[in-house]
């Protein structure tokens, strides 16, 4: 890679996943909008060379993921944590054929949450993904995010297996309810 | 619904890929697995033996990676219908190098022949064309067929075709199920691995 002009560490955490999503040669990226994805939604859109596709529901960016793959692109997928529950099952899709598979996924319900129907699903997220046998990783500090992401990254298109890297709820800040 | 002209499964996917050219193919779960692979396996047929409702998005993905091949997607009512919503992220995006194909008999044919919401309520072509798609077509003999099928090549514009299909269950003709080979073959086949 050439030298950008702002060096990595000075950019926020979020601009800092964008450029490893860059760095991997990510082409298509499928998302359902989340507060927390706002700035890295912003970002895709901005990017000629990156396909933004806004979807209706979580799961039709697994099928996304594996027909751009399919096609010889690289796909990533942005969710929060309600949406990985509509996945489970077209996550065999990428389980029957290892398909290389990497989702961020803004976690609810887990840290200052005043929504407590936020909890049902924040609760089970990781256990939902390890369940159908995605390879989980967290992120709690700013400075882990991009590093964090790329380590998903590698290991889904090297290795074609699933992985999803969940966004703490405390990293992202809580909601504001009341404006 | 049931006095409509309808036309034989076999017929149709013969008609739809009679000149394939380049055409890529991502086929649902079930029947229209089987009708791909009557006319013969295929490295670029994707078939679906499962992820039910994903047939279409895995055709858009394609198509967005693909812009120098039109991209088919062949499923069925069950599959559309559970993936109504992949039906409006097409119309946002609007390949022009996608088309989709659903074959219609308004049943679930894998488990016993149910009805499905088509025989009844529910209008594809309507669907279709209120998520954006323009072009779309309701289709009930060959030589529509036949013109949409030359419309595929030449990939234009975002297509959709409802094609009333019998409800009948011809013998099925079962392609590899192994996943991992399915997905590294059509990657060899279409030059991107």
């Amino acid at each position: 890679m050439s030298s950008k002009v702002t060096p990595l560490d000075s950019l926020d955490w979020r601009d800092q996943i964008f450029a490893a999503l860059k760095s991997a040669d990510i082409r298509q990226i499928g998302y359902v909008p989340d507060a927390g994805h706002a700035r890295l939604i912003e970002l895709v859109h901005a990017d000629p060379h990156i396909r933004a596709v806004s979807l209706t529901t979580e799961e039709e960016g697994i099928a996304l993921a594996a027909g751009a793959w399919l096609g010889g692109q690289r796909a990533a997928l942005l969710m929060q944590s309600s949406g990985v529950g509509n996945c489970i099952n077209m996550l065999s899709l990428a389980k029957s054929c290892r398909f290389p598979l990497t989702i961020l996924v803004t976690m609810r319900g887990e840290w200052a949450e005043f929504n407590p129907w936020q909890v049902a699903m924040g609760s089970k997220t990781q256990a939902a993904l390890e369940l159908m046998d995605v390879l989980v990783y967290r992120v709690e500090a700013e400075q882990d995010a991009a590093e964090t992401v790329t380590a998903a990254l590698d290991i889904a298109f090297n290795g074609s297996l699933a992985t999803a890297v969940l966004l703490s709820q405390r990293l992202i800040g809580a909601k504001r309810w009341v404006k | 619904m049931t006095n409509q002209k309808r036309l034989d499964r076999r017929a149709a996917i013969g008609v739809l890929l009679a000149e394939r050219g380049d055409i890529l193919v991502v086929t649902g779960l079930g029947s229209t697995t089987y009708d791909a692979a009557s006319l013969g396996d295929d490295e670029r047929n994707f078939y679906l033996w499962g992820a039910m409702g994903g047939a279409t998005m895995v055709g858009l993905g394609v198509a967005i990676a693909r812009p120098d091949r039109p991209v088919l997607v062949v499923t069925g009512d069950g599959d559309a219908l559970m993936g109504l919503g992949s039906l409006a992220t097409v119309g946002v995006q609007s390949p022009p190098n996608l088309a989709i194909a659903v074959f219609d008999n308004g049943r679930y044919a894998e488990t016993g022949m149910q009805p499905s919401h088509t025989d009844s309520a529910v209008n594809l072509v309507g669907v279709a064309r209120s998520c954006g798609i323009e072009a779309a077509f309701d289709i009930a003999d060959e030589a529509a067929l036949a013109d949409f099928a030359r419309r595929v090549q030449r990939a234009e514009c975002t297509l959709f075709a409802r094609v009333a299909i019998l409800a009948e269950e011809p013998p099925r003709v079962l392609p590899p199920r192994d996943g991992v080979l399915l997905k590294n073959r059509f990657r060899r086949a279409t030059g991107v691995e």
